[in-house]
């Protein structure tokens, strides 16, 4: 009896600990979402989808996360595939190519600031190589599209290596009999990558892909710090309707719009992705 | 024996002692004097003289007022004074303690801003604690392509933007600057001053012919622009690298200029349009919370920020004039010195035009900015046609008004019930 009770004790605490600070701050946001002034609406959804900004919102963050993301999984791929071959020096490079994981978003979003701004480093090369001869304002109101490659760069190299640690974990998990049995028939190391390490690795790539989808919907600071207004955001306009609009059940509909999508994607790709139980290793 | 127990009462008290000490302090809420080296000169400088110890915390509008209401909500809190300017009291103003009790001393209070303060109740929700307003601020090399027979003093927009394109023409790119980014203070500048001098107006001409009018005089200004202004929010910095030689913004953002290169810099009044010299005085002021813990304390705060001293402290601090009578000393800094006879010939202007700070809008004021800035975003930036943005952002405005069954403020005329928009 106590055994068995153990386990559920041992979850009790975190278990507590969500419900409290994340299920019960849900429930309450959805509720501000779907009532105005204690009545049942659904206007602050209706407001939300009317404003003008709203559809130039909503195309720039799907449009960021459809650029970065597979960006973002190719290389991961291959920076895992290099990491899981290296016989040593393979925790250093692990390390390496982790840093810019440390580093909060907002931060590698001034560091990207710094090299793309009017005095910054970018402009400071190409003025001393003598490419240009006065400043060029990367990120002004008219470069929408410098400015949009400025946030994926940023993106890609600020969130890569999650990706890359999901997978050099998983490509761990694979049993060297495979590779073995595949080089004795003479494949190619392509066709063992794409034979073997890819649908061996689908658990782990769903886990990748969902938790980076999810965080390239929810990008936010990385974009405030390059773009300013200018290149607007789901995260920025949920920001804005609480802060600079002071509308909170219009932000808290917007923020479950944000929900929605994350929640949409994560069940395509678990359908997607799915690996039937008799195929697990 | 004794000793040790004697040495423990003695410890227990003092901490008892120094645990009340903490109690005590007054938390001074405020949205104003954000900038680090400010809020460090109110700590230092300005409430160090105040008897009984205050905390002087600084936090933005949203932040700001999320704290109070829900302090407010909670019926306790612990905030003892509220500092803001005029319409972030506008929101809480059924919430706030009547300071008319408050025994000022000798000190004559800006009847004006006193009045102001009532926010159209019996009762003194916030006592005006200092005031400022936005100029234009000029580098001394752009003074010789000033267009022949302009006198700063009583610039137009024509002139403004004359001058703007011989600089940009002269110079080989846009010097004039404007605070169009995230953090700038560009709808102040649209609702207090491109409005009203174009218009007479600041919401019920909202879409007229004269609006119309307005943007396109704007756009054209905008072509002389540094296209950099849309990340700009202290024009002080881009002055002072050079960056940009003309700039409109608000005093407080101007000041560091003007202390930093005392003999580099001119200031003076805001442009006038066909229908005046259209400028915005701001007005912050001092309120307390009915949930303050210690009122009696936080009244005498009050009273201390009213004394001659505090508002010349307030002033060398934050670059916000006082609001009650002083005569100034002489060792003030260089940007008092410039822009007091600035502020003194564009307020007392014979074409002079008063825009109040929105009023009655409540939590709905940032709507109201945005609808100007989404103009401006959509006219300006996006290049969109004139008059279809403003018919759909008029439609907005009539909303957010009709909302707030807010009744006109100058320059409009008083109106019965919601301010209309033509």
């Amino acid at each position: 009896m106590h055994g068995k009770a153990l386990p559920y004790l041992l979850l009790m605490p975190a278990t507590l600990f969500l419900c409290i600070f994340f299920l019960y701050p849900f429930a309450l946001v959805a509720f501000e979402a779907v009532t105005r002034d204690g009545a049942f609406t659904f206007d602050n959804f209706r407001t939300m989808a009317g404003s003008w900004k709203f559809p130039v919102t909503v195309r720039n963050t799907l449009l960021l996360a459809a650029i970065v993301v597979p960006i973002q999984l190719t290389m991961a791929l291959l920076m895992a595939s290099v990491v899981s071959r290296l016989e040593t020096g393979r925790s250093a490079a692990l390390y390496v190519f982790a840093i810019p994981l440390g580093i909060s978003d907002l931060a590698a979003g001034l560091i990207w600031l710094a090299i793309f701004d009017q005095s910054g480093f970018l402009n400071t090369l190409l003025s001393s190589l003598g490419v240009v001869d006065r400043p060029v304002m990367f990120l002004g109101y008219q470069s929408k599209l410098t400015i949009f490659i400025a946030v994926a760069l940023a993106e890609i190299w600020r969130a890569t290596a999650i990706m890359m640690v999901i997978l050099v974990a998983g490509m761990g998990l694979i049993p060297k009999e495979y590779y073995e049995a595949a080089e004795v028939f003479g494949a190619s190391p392509w066709q063992r990558f794409v034979r073997i390490t890819l649908p061996l690795l689908r658990p782990s790539l769903q886990t990748a892909i969902i938790l980076r989808v999810i965080l390239a919907f929810e990008v936010f600071a990385v974009v405030a710090a390059l773009g300013g207004t200018n290149l607007p955001v789901l995260m920025g306009e949920t920001y804005n309707w609480q802060f600079t609009l002071q509308d909170r059940n219009v932000a808290a509909a917007s923020a479950l719009l944000i929900l929605a999508i994350s929640i949409g994607f994560t069940l395509f790709f678990l359908r997607v992705l799915r690996v039937p139980k008799e195929a697990r290793i | 024996m004794m000793r040790a127990l004697k040495i423990l009462a003695g410890a227990a008290l003092a901490l008892s002692v120094a645990g009340g000490a903490q109690a005590q302090q007054v938390l001074f809420w405020s949205t104003q004097a954000r900038p680090v080296e400010e809020t460090q000169k109110m700590r230092d400088e300005v409430l160090k003289g105040f008897e009984g110890a205050v905390d002087y915390q600084v936090a933005e509008d949203g932040p700001w007022l999320t704290r109070l209401q829900a302090e407010l909500q909670a019926g306790s809190g612990t905030i003892g004074l509220l500092g803001g300017l005029h319409g972030d009291f506008s929101t809480v103003g059924a919430n706030l303690v009547d300071l008319s009790a408050v025994d000022v001393g000798g000190v004559k209070v800006n009847e004006a801003y006193k009045k102001l303060g009532m926010l159209g109740t019996g009762e003194q929700k916030y006592m005006p604690w200092m005031q400022a307003t936005y100029l234009m601020a000029a580098n001394k090399q752009a003074l010789q392509y000033l267009p022949a027979g302009t006198d700063l003093n009583t610039i137009t927009y024509d002139q403004l933007i004359e001058w703007s394109k011989t600089i940009a023409e002269k110079t080989g790119s846009p010097k004039f600057g404007f605070p169009a980014g995230p953090k700038g203070l560009k709808h102040r500048f649209f609702e207090g001053f491109l409005y009203p001098s174009y218009t007479g107006s600041m919401v019920t001409k909202f879409r007229s012919a004269e609006a119309e009018t307005a943007w396109n005089k704007f756009k054209e200004l905008w072509q002389y622009t540094n296209p950099n202004s849309t990340n700009y929010a202290f024009m002080q910095e881009p002055l002072l690298s050079g960056e940009v030689w003309v700039a409109f913004d608000h005093v407080a953002r101007l000041a560091d200029a003007f202390n930093k290169k005392p003999d580099d810099f001119v200031a003076f009044p805001a442009p006038a349009g066909p229908a005046g010299r259209g400028f915005m005085p701001v007005v912050a002021g001092v309120a307390i919370p009915k949930t303050s813990p210690d009122q009696e304390k936080a009244k005498a705060l009050v009273a201390y920020m009213l004394k001659p001293e505090t508002q010349i402290a307030t002033l060398k601090a934050t670059n916000f004039f006082p609001v009650v009578d002083v005569k100034l000393p002489d060792d003030m800094p260089a940007s008092v010195k410039a822009f007091g006879p600035a502020i003194a010939t564009m307020t007392s202007a014979p074409d002079a035009l008063p825009a109040l700070l929105p009023m009655g809008l409540g939590d709905l004021g940032g709507k109201f900015n945005q609808v100007y800035t989404d103009s401006f975003e959509r006219i300006v930036l996006g290049g969109e046609d004139v008059h279809g943005v403003l018919e759909q952002q008029a439609a907005a405005l009539k909303a957010i008004i009709d909302q707030a069954k807010a009744p006109c403020w100058a320059p409009d005329k008083p109106s019965e019930g919601a301010c209309p928009v033509e």
